[in-house]
């Protein structure tokens, strides 16, 4: 029997709106997955420090307040400092479309705006648990091309 | 696999999680990590179940007690158990949200949380929570909790996994008679009335202590807390960490393990999921498919 997969969502950062990360982590549910909600305005580390306690192969990022910039990188760099490079990073929000590349660079693979329908991030999760490449540490030689 | 034990049992924390999920998963037998399991004692213990109702403020009170402990200096680990979804399998494990030691950074490195899904487990906690536990112990943490999914009063299954059973009440929970129906507030070893702070708590504990008084001399202690605004926790943290075994619920324990395992080998049985469809389209009956998952049962722990 196929195990569920463990996913952590996140709100790093400031902003105090969580519907988003709500629908997100609703969605992941409602697919089978063992889901993980941290609740409101974590530090980095605490985000770091839960993925490792819960053993979560992905984590899903969602942030409003345009800090992305700043705490999504800062969340990939930590994971890699605690040696946690097989785990998958994904993040949603009001993301411009001109940061993406920096995100994805950074160890994003996939980053979802807003209207983006559930099923295409069930459909990110299913191919990126596939691949071999897709952690946080890894090559980052692949993003999720998103449709929002 | 060998150095992931290795380093869990020297206490990196990464590979104590991922050891974790495969007993949680049946990839490994903890006989086959663990060969000497210290038994409890009705002296001493390590692992202790935190049950009652939803809603009567359990993980709040668990995290006060977690804090309390943590800052004595005691390692002290949570398995923190939430429903699965019977229909897709997936489940929102949302504890966490509430739990303000693993954040606390004078302490959180002696607080371990770990959320858990009831999978295919009935009842208010899998049974694979006792191997797990057993696990943390041998990893150094000194003292296991599991808080179980808000739970009503025949809801037993706790019973099977830890040393210890701690029943959380809420104020003005129904009239006096409801204290004294039958079920779990029997195998309590103590009951905290949480949320002692509003009304009706006072009242709901004395009922309670009537009750037990009727039982005699062995009768568990009634204490009124308040995780939310402090109150009676650091004598439920004292009175928790000397807490004596009850011992009238060894025989309900016993029973509580048979029936968990002969669950789980049912669940376990690679026919399971096809007799499950079979019994949904209506070709097989309940007796046919019992008798279809009898043998064969090899359990993958033990």
């Amino acid at each position: 029997m196929d195990q569920p997969l463990r996913i952590v969502v996140a709100k790093p950062g400031l902003d105090g709106h969580d519907r988003g990360a709500k629908v997100v982590a609703r969605a992941l549910r409602d697919a089978g997955h063992e889901v993980i909600y941290t609740g409101l305005r974590r530090t980095s580390q605490q985000i770091v420090d839960t993925v490792r306690d819960e053993d979560a192969r992905f984590l899903g990022l969602s942030s409003l307040s345009g800090a992305h910039a700043h705490l999504f990188p800062q969340v990939c760099q930590k994971l890699r400092e605690a040696g946690l490079d097989d785990v998958i990073v994904f993040g949603g929000g009001i993301i411009p479309q001109e940061d993406r590349p920096a995100l994805h660079e950074a160890g994003i693979r996939a980053v979802f705006g807003p209207g983006t329908p559930t099923k295409e991030i069930l459909d990110f999760i299913i191919e990126a648990a596939d691949r071999s490449d897709a952690g946080v540490g890894q090559s980052n030689a692949w993003h999720w091309e998103s449709s929002a | 696999m060998a150095d992931e034990l290795e380093q869990a049992i020297s206490g990196d924390r990464r590979a104590m999680a991922r050891m974790l999920s495969k007993i949680e998963n049946g990839s490994v037998a903890l006989a086959n990590l663990i060969p000497n399991r210290k038994p409890a004692t009705n002296e001493s213990w390590t692992t202790m179940a935190i049950t009652g109702a939803p809603g009567v403020g359990k993980s709040v009170l668990v995290d006060a007690l977690m804090t309390r402990w943590a800052s004595q200096g005691l390692r002290v680990a949570l398995l923190a158990v939430d429903p699965s979804s019977p229909r897709t399998g997936g489940a929102l494990l949302g504890d966490r949200v509430r739990m303000s030691s693993v954040d606390n950074p004078d302490i959180n490195e002696r607080v371990y949380v770990r959320s858990i899904a009831t999978r295919s487990s009935s009842g208010s906690v899998p049974l694979i929570v006792e191997d797990m536990a057993v696990f943390l112990i041998a990893c150094g943490w000194e003292r296991v909790l599991v808080e179980t999914v808000g739970s009503g009063q025949a809801e037993l299954r706790c019973a099977a996994v830890a040393d210890r059973i701690v029943v959380v009440e809420g104020p003005a929970r129904g009239d006096g008679i409801q204290a004294e129906k039958a079920g779990l507030l029997e195998l309590a070893d103590i009951v905290l009335v949480n949320k002692a702070d509003l009304e009706g708590a006072e009242r709901h504990a004395g009922e309670l202590r009537e009750s037990y008084a009727l039982d005699g001399q062995d009768a568990p202690d009634v204490m009124l807390t308040s995780g939310l605004k402090n109150m009676g926790i650091d004598e439920a943290a004292k009175a928790l960490l000397e807490l004596k075994s009850s011992g009238r619920a060894l025989r309900a324990r016993m029973r509580e393990r048979l029936l968990g395992r002969h669950e789980r080998r049912l669940v376990l049985h690679p026919s399971y999921n096809a007799v499950l469809n079979r019994l949904c389209d209506g070709t097989l009956d309940i007796e046919e498919a019992l008798i279809a998952l009898q043998g064969d049962t090899n359990e993958r722990t033990s």
